[in-house]
């Protein structure tokens, strides 16, 4: 996974490049000089205010990275959409009351306004057939509207200069303080504390609460404790990135960890440095620019991780995955015209050793240039050759003719069809004339050892339910059917 | 805090804005504006909550965003055609992302959803940061709308014949499209709606059916945002027709529920607006919350105090 993640950050840098080249034509400085300048000017962290964002996008991302594991697995992602919403007519009562930007009274509100909202909605869902996504819909827009209609409302007073609660709207990185930091730095601890404290009990809650409750534990309790964490990675983050684009905190880097890992403690800790690491790398792109907004930048970053995991995660990832099935699909496809081919030479007892692509086109039951396409792969494969018909005298059109591993290959994958329907058939008591389809599919998967085992149950058998020969492990070595035994049977 | 609350003056606040015939015209073009969001929003999304697409609105809403912008920069203008084109693509974008995700992903819906339209948002908001001052998109407006200035748009003529502000005729005719689709494929919706298995055997194009209501319902999000905002329209989208489900079970009587509603939204939340002096689409959604609850704890169907009433009957027929 390390060797991964090393070839990731290559690919990212390498992008991130490109990326730069672009913004950087837009902002018409051309000297590369200033980007490397102003690189080591935020590497050296000499800027008081780069120290600053940086370390409070560092614990954002970390909480916010925790918190959106257990949210995403949870099925509970637009929750911190919500909240984040819902906290609005909470800023401005904080802000009413103490007339002032004063960020403590804020912050109480705005913890009250979400924990309500969160309540209303478990209220909603308790009380009526309301579905969750409405009752989330619901709760989001009309909280918000009560805080526009609060926000101006206040506009319209004298001491209604909203310009410090304008950034719990959209974010505002600059305007950072240290006091935030120690903010956001203990909302963060206090979600690490909690996470490697309640692990177990968090994890349960949120997989089987059912079997949660039963042994004891206080699933209720527990879920309050997990809003009132997501509460306080919310509202602390709401200063630096705003409404919208918290929640992209919580789900994203939470979303590419779970397509990296399955386990809950890998996922946790994947989102976690996806995060921050999507922090870093947006505050660096926006520091680089002149007025790159930092939040959208991060969140950004945060995306274009997710799309690099999603195409080029070496298990998962989409393209790894379209590859996989295209080579099964090939292997499949091959395997059946080799099988197509066997049954027509079948059909003559074996008398003949070549095939036309008319007969090869109707006993799999597509046209001709289709026939022609799986006999060429045949031949890529060195499975069979196929002759002109400029070469030969007889059929007036190109045959194929097997090459003996083309042969064996064949009599294998006869062999695995007919056991199996004989398995069926014997074993597990299938009618005869239902056996067909399985063993269609199941041939292409059997292994050797399966395929050992099938015929030690079976004690070797020669023949299918449908009378037909099983071609065995010795004509497949000698690449040859004893054509006087297909006679008899 | 005491001059939060301004004097209430009943004759102000009821009788002022009705007195003369400027007065009546203009504050009738707002109500009228909201009235029709709240109309065109609530029907399509009587649909759109039973799909469970609840918070599609809020997805697609967010996710017109870079349409904008890129309509914007690439127009240089602040032309509606092209904008309004821009913002559809980039709301079916959103839609057909969301749905791809779910499919090529493990992740469930509301992540996809949740991941999108943040994505998007977040490039749009970088888009028209780089649009420098000549933006006249401002992300603000996106989200709160102003339906006071609806008076003040241009007119559009038809003729000699003056028919009114043009986003209130513009919504006029999305609301007219959207009445007239419903009622043409009234069938279709309910079934896909309501049994994805019987309309896949009825052989529907249910792939069809699900962007052509996303088409619409970001067509009417594209009417709708630049005068109320992105918020009255999530609301109103999935307001009306819970509510209304208290009240009706049964879909046409929901649907013909929505224009009642809409009509006590927007009067409502006009007087509440004078009174108070804040956002109107923001109090339009303060006074559908108000009915949500009031239907919440009254409703016949689903509410809160017949449900205690008919249990407590019900004890009182069988004793324990």
């Amino acid at each position: 996974m390390n060797g991964n993640f090393f070839q990731f950050s290559r690919l990212f840098s390498a992008l991130f490049f490109f990326f730069l080249t672009c913004n950087l034509k837009a902002e018409q400085v051309s000297e590369n000089t200033t980007i490397f300048l102003k690189t080591v000017r935020f590497l050296s962290l000499t800027d008081y205010s780069v120290q600053i964002v940086l370390l409070g996008v560092i614990f954002m991302g970390f909480g916010c990275g925790l918190m959106g594991g257990f949210v995403v697995t949870r099925k509970l992602s637009l929750f911190g959409d919500t909240l984040s919403h819902a906290v609005l007519p909470g800023v401005a009562v904080g802000f009413l009351w103490s007339q002032s930007k004063n960020s403590i009274s804020i912050l109480v509100g705005a913890m009250i306004a979400g924990f309500l909202g969160v309540f209303l909605i478990s209220l909603i869902k308790k009380t009526t057939k309301v579905r969750l996504d409405s009752a989330l819909g619901l709760v989001l827009s009309g909280f918000y509207a009560i805080g526009i209609c609060l926000l101006t409302r206040i506009q319209k007073m004298e001491f209604g200069n909203q310009s410090g609660i304008d950034r719990y709207l959209f974010g505002q990185i600059t305007g950072l303080s240290s006091t935030d930091v120690w903010g956001m730095g203990i909302s963060c601890l206090l979600i690490v504390l909690i996470t490697i404290l309640l692990y177990k009990e968090m994890l349960l809650t949120g997989f089987d609460p059912g079997f949660a409750r039963s042994v004891g534990l206080p699933v209720d309790l527990l879920q309050y404790l997990l809003w009132m964490l997501l509460a306080f990675s919310v509202i602390t983050s709401l200063q630096v990135v705003g409404v919208i684009l918290v929640s992209a905190l919580l789900i994203i880097p939470a979303a590419t960890a779970s397509i990296i890992t399955q386990k809950m403690k890998g996922l946790l800790l994947w989102s976690a440095t996806l995060g921050v690491s999507a922090g870093i790398f947006g505050t660096y792109l926006s520091f680089l620019g002149n007025q790159l907004p930092t939040g959208p930048l991060i969140v950004l970053t945060s995306t274009l991780f997710f799309i690099l995991i999603l195409l080029f995660h070496t298990e998962n990832g989409i393209l790894f995955k379209w590859l996989h099935s295209r080579g099964r699909e090939q292997k499949i496809s091959v395997e059946n015209t080799l099988k197509a081919v066997y049954q027509e030479l079948e059909k003559v007892s074996f008398s003949n050793d070549t095939i036309t692509i008319s007969d090869l086109a109707k006993r799999r039951r597509i046209n001709m240039p289709e026939a022609h396409k799986e006999a060429k792969n045949l031949v890529r494969k060195h499975f069979a050759f196929l002759l002109k018909k400029e070469n030969i005298t007889l059929p007036n059109e190109d045959t194929l003719s097997l090459t003996p591993d083309g042969w064996g290959e064949a009599c294998r994958i006869v062999r695995n069809h007919r056991l199996w329907e004989l398995y069926l058939t014997n074993e597990v008591q299938y009618a005869p004339d239902h056996v067909h389809e399985d063993a269609e599919k199941i041939e292409h998967i059997l292994g050797d050892v399966t395929v050992r085992k099938i015929e030690r149950i079976l004690s070797n058998p020669r023949m299918d339910p449908h009378g037909k020969l099983i071609p065995s492990q010795q004509d497949i070595e000698k690449g040859y059917i004893d054509k006087k035994l297909v006679r008899v049977l | 805090m005491n001059d939060f609350f301004p004097t209430f003056n009943f004759i102000d606040t009821f009788w002022a804005p009705w007195e003369s015939v400027q007065d009546f015209s203009w504050n009738g073009k707002i109500v009228a504006m909201g009235f029709l969001v709240s109309l065109a929003c609530g029907l399509i999304g009587a649909f759109i909550v039973v799909r469970k697409l609840a918070l599609m609105g809020d997805a697609i809403s967010h996710g017109i965003l870079p349409g904008l912008a890129l309509a914007f920069i690439i127009t240089q203008s602040k032309d509606l055609m092209p904008m309004f084109v821009g913002a559809c693509i980039a709301g079916l974008l959103c839609s057909f992302c969301i749905e791809w995700l779910q499919k090529v992903s493990p992740l469930k819906a509301d992540a996809a959803l949740g991941l999108t339209f943040t994505s998007f948002f977040a490039l749009g908001v970088l888009l028209i940061t780089q649009m420098g001052n000549h933006a006249h998109i401002d992300s603000e407006c996106l989200l709160y709308g102003e339906i006071g200035f609806t008076p003040l748009a241009e007119t559009i003529n038809w003729g000699s014949f003056e028919l009114g502000p043009r986003p209130l005729v513009t919504m006029a005719l999305v609301t007219i499209g959207i009445i007239l689709t419903i009622v043409v494929f009234y069938r279709q919706l309910i079934v896909t709606s309501f049994d994805e298995t019987l309309s896949i055997s009825l052989g529907l194009p249910i792939k069809v059916i699900h962007y052509g209501l996303m088409l619409l319902l970001a067509i009417t999000i594209v009417a709708a945002f630049e005068s109320v905002g992105v918020i009255l329209v999530i609301a109103m989208l999935i307001f009306p027709s819970t509510t209304a489900s208290f009240f009706f079970s049964r879909m046409p009587s929901i649907l013909f529920c929505v224009p009642a509603l809409s009509l006590v939204y927007s009067l409502g939340g006009f007087f509440m607006a004078r009174w108070l002096d804040c956002s109107i689409a923001a109090s339009m959604v303060v006074i559908a919350m108000v009915c949500f609850a009031i239907a919440w704890l009254i409703g016949p169907v689903d509410g809160v105090i017949p449900k205690i009433l008919q249990r407590k009957a019900f004890a009182y027929r069988v004793p324990s």
